[in-house]
């Protein structure tokens, strides 16, 4: 009883500060640079200290390649005045930050970052399922609730509220828009969003994210695997599209535009207040990476590793494929079919190297089955986790700083028109595909 | 006659967005990949894929390598003696646009040499660093080859450049006084 207790808090501990807050942090940096580096920019990188003590004061100090920012940020938001405007409702002003922050916070309790951790050994089914033989400990996701879906978007449409009172009690017209929009725009995209992951519920048949991850190791032909994007494409555009927009970022940043509110229902905030909506916005768009990897990107799965190593449909190919990876990526580095050299002369080394792990896979399997260790597995599992997560937050700050914002008539007409026409008839087709499965 | 303007009807997949923002975004990448990969755009670097990105110097680590002729902050050259080699002639302030050299001759004690600058003040402020000085000089005594910047002024009192400041990064030039004559 005491152990599970300490082992939640441990969870708590670790995947909160360490994961949501510290890499929340760590992303307001990211976005600067990565924002440079689109731009052609060098990004922050002057931030510096000891230079006094260790001689030449710029050069010789320590800068950490710009990491230093995060440091000055947070203690300039830190250090700031705190300022509630005349007329504001102060309880309600100083609570919406807090209504902002807890539900980005607590989405992140039933992310899976792992499959459960199994004791004793286990065995696998003729469908690759894994069967735990002796008990199974919940270790890598802070709660495993069979409603998990449902409490995603139940706490994901909370935050809104915070935005909405944010934007009223702040006793301004523009904040007053910005709050206004928020919930507009959340009132328009809910509905979508909802419809797009109907779907995978439809397919998968379970509302425990655990168990959708578990049903996404399956295989479609024997070769692909049933990642939610493989799927349901669709559904995984309307998805992301409309989580971007709950989150109210770029190019869905009318609650906030600063031409023309100024920042919306943030501009009466200064300080740590501040510094709070902004990060629950970055930690957002990490529950957002995590929430797309676990439904549509296979969550844990890694492409054909199950629970006693990578079983491999096509072993019979390996050499061939070995084989066309080489010409292919040997191909693109010494010859190259386009003038824009370096990408395609990593694709090529990325296709050679590919083709070297095939070459010695061809050898050392054994009728497709490679066994590995099951901690092995588990890490594997966890690193591939970590991977989409950081590729989902890639790509969108990715689409931040390549999408203009929509104009206000254009976000309501994009989701109402078209989004979610096409996640009804995402819906339709889904049924229609499965119900001859079925029966 | 008003102008028609006909627009264009976005197509249904130009209306969906998808493959527009997939064509920006691989704008985007590419340019995120380059600058990713290598920090200046203008050193060479070791590895081929290196040679893109970004073109901005970090200006107090990197400094930029002039060309040879820049015209930097002045100095004034020096004979075999180390005494200054200008003769006072005058040249250089009649022809400085910005009229920001001030000399004030003197006689020489060297009998070889009529007159000598008693004082010799450039106001560095005003300067346009035209180079014009340097090439009425008909004695090689000015030069702006040092490659500096002429740094940043709290009080206008320090933009006045003095004879003997200027001397300091003088060195001894063998040009033949008043040029070649044979
Ligand atoms: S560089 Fe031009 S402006 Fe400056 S001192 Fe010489 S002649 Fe005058
Ligand atoms: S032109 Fe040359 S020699 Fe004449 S005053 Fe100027 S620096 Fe001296």
């Amino acid at each position: 009883m005491l152990a599970d207790t300490v082992i939640i808090l441990v969870k708590i501990l670790v995947i909160l500060l360490g994961i949501a807050l510290t890499a929340g942090a760590l992303l307001t940096f990211v976005e600067r640079k990565q924002s440079a580096w689109i731009q052609n920019r060098v990004g922050p990188n002057r931030a510096n200290i000891f230079g006094h003590i260790r001689g030449d004061k710029f050069k010789d100090s320590i800068k950490l390649g710009g990491l230093l920012h995060l440091a000055a940020d947070g203690l300039k938001m830190l250090l700031k005045e705190d300022i509630i405007p005349k007329g504001a409702n102060r309880v309600l002003h100083t609570a919406a930050p807090a209504i902002v922050l807890f539900p980005v916070l607590v989405g992140f309790a039933i992310i899976p970052w792992a499959d459960h951790w199994c004791a004793g050994g286990l065995t696998l089914l003729v469908n690759h399922r894994d069967v735990c033989l002796s008990e199974s400990h919940n270790l890598f996701s802070i709660a495993d609730l069979d409603v998990g879906f449902l409490f995603v978007f139940a706490i994901a449409s909370l935050s809104v509220y915070g935005g909405a009172i944010a934007g009223w009690s702040s006793n301004n017209k523009f904040s007053f828009f910005g709050g206004l929009r928020a919930s507009s725009q959340m009132v328009s995209y809910e509905v979508p969003m909802g419809l797009s992951v109907l779907g995978i519920v439809m397919i998968f048949g379970t509302l425990n994210l655990n168990e959708i991850v578990r049903a996404q190791g399956d295989l479609l032909f024997g070769v692909l695997p049933a990642w939610g994007i493989f799927v349901q494409p669709l559904g995984f555009i309307i998805f992301l599209t409309a989580m971007i927009a709950e989150n109210k970022r770029a190019p869905f940043d009318c609650p906030e535009g600063e031409s023309e509110i100024v920042s919306g229902y943030m501009t009466e905030y200064s300080g740590l207040k501040f510094g709070i909506l902004q990060l629950s916005e970055f930690i957002a768009v990490i529950f957002i990476a995590s929430i797309v990897s676990v439904l549509f990107l296979g969550g844990w799965q890694v492409p054909y590793l199950y629970g006693d190593g990578f079983h491999m449909p096509h072993s019979a190919f390996f050499p061939l494929f070995a084989l066309l990876f080489f010409v292919v990526g040997g191909y693109l580095i010494a010859v190259g079919v386009r003038r824009e050299q370096m990408l395609q002369k990593i694709a090529g080394g990325l296709l050679v190297v590919l083709g070297l792990v095939y070459a010695v896979m061809s050898t050392t399997q054994a009728n497709g089955v490679q066994h590995l260790p099951y901690e092995g597995v588990v890490l594997l599992r966890l690193g591939t986790m970590f991977a989409k997560v950081i590729f989902m937050v890639w790509l969108q700050l990715m689409i931040r700083w390549t999408v203009p914002r929509f104009r206000y008539d254009q976000i309501m007409q994009l989701g109402w028109k078209i989004m979610l026409p096409a996640a009804l008839v995402n819906l339709l087709i889904t049924a229609i595909i499965l119900i001859p499965l079925f029966s | 006659m008003p102008k028609v303007v006909t627009r264009e009807p976005m197509s249904v997949l130009e209306r969906s967005f998808v493959p527009e923002i997939i064509r920006g975004l691989s704008t985007t990448i590419k340019h995120f990949f380059h600058a990713a990969s290598g920090q200046n755009y203008h050193e060479k670097q070791h590895l081929w894929f290196l040679n893109k990105g970004n073109v901005t110097y970090n200006y107090p680590e990197d400094v930029r390598t002039y060309p040879k002729r820049y015209r930097g902050q002045h100095r004034l050259m020096l004979r075999e003696d180390g005494n200054v080699r200008c003769v006072a002639c005058m040249c250089c302030s009649t022809i400085c646009p910005a009229n920001c050299i001030h000399i004030t001759a003197a006689e020489s004690d060297d009998p070889s040499v009529e007159k000598y600058p008693a004082s010799f003040v450039i106001d560095e402020l005003r300067c346009i660093f035209c180079g014009f000085c340097v090439e009425a000089c008909p004695c090689d005594a000015i030069r702006m080859d040092t490659g500096l910047h002429v740094q940043p002024f709290l009080d206008r009192n320090n933009a006045y450049y003095g004879r003997d400041l200027l001397m300091e990064l003088g060195e001894l030039s063998v040009a033949i006084q008043g040029g070649d004559k044979s």
